[in-house]
């Protein structure tokens, strides 16, 4: 507390963290919807829908995470290079 | 070797497999061997392992590569590839295949999570969660309730590892009815030589071996599922089976079996189970060693976008059970009994050549070892940091909490080989169920402090207080409809309603309503509200942001007593 609050980050812009926070939405909530797949058929090479669907979201979720993953740590260089470009000169002084 | 005079004493059903034990003699030794090794890998240079950012993080230093493998090795469990498909063999889809919707939905949960954790850590040198949740609310009780909560809920996740090695040994021949000192000699010895390794490695040692252990579970994974399915004619036949044997009702209940496909009465146990299983798993403090192990804030982000690979593997692993009941694999334990356990070490050794069979089995037993050392560590982090520092010795320097942590480390290891050698393995399984439905409530004292610090201290302790005694008591009303023992599941009727869900959530949404009424109630009153020594801009910031310590440095206290930190 005695130390000043230096922000270490500029401000967002809310963009990238609509989108990967939309894409995370998605990615948590439709493999949570049960009765979307909660049936037999279509089958696949002998596989239920209900074990198909399922472990096909995997791979999904795993694509719409690194995209999240991709915004997020873009914008996070750019919000720290800001800082960075505004605080050196205060610190020589 | 002295393992190898056991099998004199065995029932003659299950003789040993020379072939397959050798390979996995000499993989575990090979594994030890790298285990002692770890400890020069990376090793710090003027400091060794004498503090517990050395030996309990591994020099908080890991890249995306070592993560996921060492994530990879200590979330997905020897005990989960054990249970899993035993789960799926027995009773099917609601209480195994849930494991699927879960590790997905944990993802976008630990990419939310965890990297403001990683920051806010990474910048006041936290080491445990407690650690972070004392220096946010400023409250003992508070402090000391996670701490004791993750210590109390990862002792019987050891104790499951041993059963996932138990189940290994067993099915190789190994062990006998009559004799049970033998029967855990090869398990003890193993537990030892764990415990050595851990020892003087500290989390380097689980790190370097998860990468063998990953390797040879994914190998063995890829073969099962192409060549079982090829060998059982397709997956038709396999699924055909399952839901001839899940359909027939069992006429000492009158119910089916299991499920094959849930039906709309388990809809809200089905999503329940993932739901809270994703959001308990992140809060158990080998979870968060492993976060806070890594080398910068958005390693776990980048690792949450290719960890699901494992999420998959768990999948087709969960569906080898259902192979198992295709091809009659029968799981018969010493004693006689039918242990459903044993299904998918049993399916491998009927089904493969001795040599392969080994590799797999050995792939099991060492992915018990690397989720063992992890959990010790981050137990005896814990104790050390939140316990011994926090109530016994506040000046202990990092030299001191190292050496504490590593006597910890034995003795929670050694607690959980007595837990499993002395006690029945059902007590360590009541033990697990419970440990997710505790650890679930120190959700909102962790993760809301990460965002905000509207909740009051008190508030939180009383709504922690309130989920685990309602989750305890829930647990121990579920009576097992064969058995008639108590603790007989994890899922119950929400009180007053029909809807089955995970014990766990309903604990978890009595613990939040309660934190949030009493912190109104709180702040209405004007209680004090704890010293908040974090700031906003730590929860954002990265490895070359200076540390706190840094700039305390550079900015000095003007008042007196600033060397509290």
């Amino acid at each position: 507390m005695s130390t000043p609050d230096l922000p270490t980050r500029g401000p967002a812009r809310p963009g990238p963290y609509i989108i990967s926070g939309i894409l995370l939405a998605i990615a948590i909530v439709v493999p949570l919807f049960v009765p979307a797949y909660s049936i037999d058929k279509p089958r696949l090479a002998g596989m239920p829908f209900f074990y198909w669907y399922q472990m096909l979201w995997v791979p999904v979720t795993a694509v719409m995470i690194g995209i999240a993953y991709r915004l997020v740590s873009k914008e996070d260089r750019r919000r720290r290079d800001e800082v960075k470009g505004a605080r050196t000169p205060e610190e020589e002084s | 070797m002295s393992a190898l005079t056991v099998p004199l004493a065995t029932i003659p059903e299950r003789p040993v497999n020379g072939v397959a034990l050798t390979v996995v003699i000499v993989l575990f030794v090979l594994v030890a061997v790298l285990g002692f090794f770890a400890a020069r890998w990376r090793a710090g240079k003027e400091t060794g392992l004498h503090s517990l950012d050395e030996w309990g993080l591994g020099g908080r230093g890991f890249g995306t590569w070592v993560t996921w493998f060492l994530l990879g090795g200590d979330l997905y469990t020897a005990y989960t590839f054990v249970a899993v498909p035993a789960a799926m063999w027995a009773t099917g889809a609601v209480s195994g295949f849930f494991a699927v919707p879960y590790t997905i939905v944990l993802y976008p949960i630990v990419f939310l999570l965890m990297s403001r954790l990683w920051s806010v850590s990474h910048r006041h040198g936290f080491v445990t969660p407690a650690d972070f949740v004392g220096g946010r609310y400023g409250s003992r009780p508070l402090t000391i309730a996670v701490a004791v909560t993750g210590i109390v809920a990862t002792m019987p996740y050891i104790a499951l590892q041993l059963v996932g090695i138990k189940a290994v040994l067993t099915v190789l021949g190994l062990g006998s009815a009559q004799n049970a000192l033998l029967t855990d000699l090869p398990l003890i010895i193993a537990f030892v030589v764990l415990a050595a390794y851990t020892y003087t490695s500290g989390l380097r040692a689980p790190a370097l071996i998860a990468v063998v252990k990953d390797l040879l579970i994914y190998l063995a994974v890829i073969v099962a599922i192409i060549y079982l399915p090829i060998k059982f004619g397709g997956w038709d036949n396999i699924f055909g089976a399952a839901q001839t044997k899940l359909d027939a009702v069992n006429p000492a209940t009158g119910k089916a079996a299991g499920v094959f496909i849930p039906g709309a009465a388990s809809y809200s146990a089905y999503w329940t189970l993932a739901i809270g299983s994703a959001l308990a798993l992140f809060m158990y403090p080998h979870s968060v060693t492993g976060v806070l192990a890594t080398k910068s804030r958005n390693t776990i982000r980048k690792n949450a976008a290719v960890l699901p690979l494992y999420s998959l593997m768990l999948g087709f692993l969960a569906l080898l059970g259902y192979a198992a009941i295709y091809a009659g694999t029968k799981p018969i334990d010493l004693n006689g009994a039918v242990n459903p356990q044993l299904v998918v070490p049993q399916l491998f050794l009927d089904h493969f050549p001795a040599w392969f069979a080994g590799i797999a089995l050995a792939a099991i037993a060492i992915g018990a070892l690397v989720p063992a050392a992890i959990m010790s560590i981050a137990a005896a982090n814990l104790f050390t940091r939140n316990i011994y520092r926090d109530l016994i010795r506040p000046d202990a320097d990092p030299k001191q909490e190292a050496k504490v942590s590593k006597i910890a480390s034995l003795v929670v290891k050694f607690g959980a080989l007595i837990f499993v050698i002395a006690m029945d393995q059902s007590a360590a399984i009541n033990m697990q169920l419970l440990g997710g439905i505790w650890i679930l409530q120190t959700f909102p004292s962790i993760v809301a402090g990460l965002y905000t610090r509207w909740f009051h201290r008190w508030a939180l302790f009383v709504g922690w207080a309130v989920g685990i005694i309602y989750g305890t008591v829930a647990a121990y009303n579920v009576v097992n409809p064969v058995t008639k023992a108590n603790f007989g599941g994890s899922i119950a009727a929400i009180p007053g309603t029909n809807v089955q869900v995970y014990i766990a959530v309903a604990a978890f949404a009595l613990n939040l309503i309660v934190a949030v009424v009493l912190s109104l109630v709180f702040r209405a009153m004007k209680l004090p509200d704890g010293k908040d020594i974090t700031r906003e801009s730590d929860y954002g910031a990265d490895e070359n942001d200076p540390k706190v310590a840094e700039l305390e440095r550079e900015y000095p206290f003007t008042g007196t007593g600033g060397a509290n930190l």
